[in-house]
Order: C-alpha cells, then structure tokens, then sequence
C-alpha cells in the first residue's frame, strides 16, 4: 500500500510529541519535565503522594505533597534504586454522615507509593522530616553512585 | 505644568460577590461538614508556615489564604508539582456566629470551625400533657 501517508505512523508521531511536550520520553518514562504542575491532587489523583525528586553529588532528596497525615503511620523503606512512601490520611471529623458533608474535596485514605530514584542509596543514613504538610527525605548516594575525582600523574 | 491625575477606576464592590485575587494561584481542596453547633471548613494547604495563613471575614465572605514557601531541593530528576499561593473564598450563611470563629494549621491542613448561632440551634421542646 503505497498511499504515501499512513494514519497509524502520523497518529505514532503525535503520540511522541505530546509526550515530550508532557515531559515523557518516546517509551512513556517520565523524564524533566518542559513546564512545571501547580496543582493540587484531589480525589481523582492516580498517583498520591506528588513526588519532587532532586539530587546533588552526595544526596537524593524527596519532597511528597501530603498534607494532613497522620505523622506516625508514615513508612519509608528505601532499598538500592527504590523508594516507598506508605501512610495514611485520616478522614477529618470522625464519625461524621455523609448527608451532612457540603463539600468533600479532601481525599482521605491509605496509601503506598514506589519510585525509581535517579541513583542507588545508602538506605541506613536516610532522614525524613514532616513539616507543615510536606514529607521531607534525604538520602545519601551509596558510595559508589558518587562521582570520584580520579587524579592525573605526569612524569 | 500641573498634571492632574485622574482618580484610578475602581471597580464596583458587588455585595457579596466573591473577589479574585489578581496573580496566579491554587484552589485549595476543602471538606466541609455540619455538626450539631458548627460548620467545619478545612482546608489542604501545605508547605506553608503559619503565620502566611491568614483568614478573613468580610462582608460574609470567608477568604482563605496561604503563601506556601517550599522550594524544591538539589537538581531536578523528576518534578511533579509546584506551589503557588492559596486562595479561595466562601459565602458564610447568615446563621453563623462570626464573632467565635475558630482557626487551628496543623500538618498542612487548615481548619475553621464556624458556630451556628444560638437563634438556630435545634432546641427540644418539652410536651407537656395535662
């Protein structure tokens, strides 16, 4: 078939620039992202906590927007280039019916996430704080993950 | 020589009608319930310290506000969202007592507990038979 325009190979090259306008590459992987989200996930999020991942030479650092959580049911476990975020957020106003909700907007639950992270960690030095809503993780880059200064000698 | 300045248009006041702030910012998700002597309003608005939270009553429009300082840390891998400042406002119905609104941030979550006022508080009415 020799039409010269075939629409499975137009509708393939669509998909790949919306992707790498989205900030995907052409296999769907999240890479940088060309513009930044300023929202807030509500009830239909698919993936919660929202994840910031930012490294420097020596650490991995993780931000989760997770407000209003309950601080002791949060579990991180970081082994090699993973890391899991569980918790849970409880429902405000225990005991309240439905019928005397207004709005609802919140979403409330437990949760576990896992993320691939830019390089392997120590997972015994890791730290994490929560402060006003945001978890807070820092973790050192495993020895070897950390770039080496390799010295030249000259005669 | 003398340059008169015109008086800037200010834009009518409308009784009632929820104002936008001008720059950019998020919409807080909020839950709102009933309970048998108050109206609960809270609100997700993290990274932000305390004292950026401000609410306000005017006119009985409630606005919440928040000025969320997070900045993300190292060089960017992967980033899935960003914080602008908080706004949003409600219409407060007549029957609330807005002299005893009380506020509470904790965790990135704000909480207004607004109380009915007395005159619309269910009372029980004894039945007497004779």
């Amino acid at each position: 078939m020799s039409l010269g325009w075939d629409i499975f190979q137009q509708m393939e090259r669509l998909r790949r620039d919306m992707d790498s306008f989205l900030g995907a590459d052409a296999w769907g992987w999240r890479t940088r992202p060309t513009f930044r989200w300023s929202f807030l996930p509500g009830r239909a999020a698919r993936a919660y906590p929202l994840l910031n991942v930012g490294e420097d030479e020596n650490n991995v650092y993780i931000d989760a927007l997770a407000p209003g959580l309950k601080p002791d049911s949060v579990n991180i476990t970081a082994v090699g280039e993973q890391l899991s975020i569980a918790g849970e957020k409880p429902v405000l106003g225990e005991g309240i019916q439905a019928e005397a909700y207004h709005r609802n907007e919140r979403a409330a639950g437990r949760f576990v996430r896992t993320i691939a992270l830019p390089a392997p960690v120590d997972q015994n030095k890791a730290a994490a704080e929560y402060k006003n809503g945001v978890l807070t993780i820092t973790v050192p880059k495993a020895a070897q993950a950390k770039p080496r200064q390799i010295s030249i000698t000259t005669d | 020589m003398a340059e008169t300045t015109a008086p800037a248009k200010t834009q009518e006041k409308t009784d009632l009608a929820p104002t936008r702030e001008e720059s950019r910012y998020l919409t807080p998700p909020v839950d709102i319930y009933e309970t048998a002597d108050a109206l609960v309003v809270a609100a997700d608005v993290p990274g932000a310290e305390k004292d950026t939270v401000s609410i306000r009553v005017d006119n009985g429009i409630l606005t919440i506000e928040a000025k969320p300082s997070y900045q993300p840390r190292g060089t960017a891998y992967s980033e899935e969202f960003a914080l602008l400042n908080f706004y949003r406002q409600f219409q407060l119905p007549d029957a609330i007592d807005q002299d005893k609104i009380e506020a509470q941030y904790k965790h990135g979550v704000l909480t207004v507990t607004l109380p009915k006022a007395e005159a619309v508080k269910p009372r029980q009415i004894a039945v007497n038979v004779k």
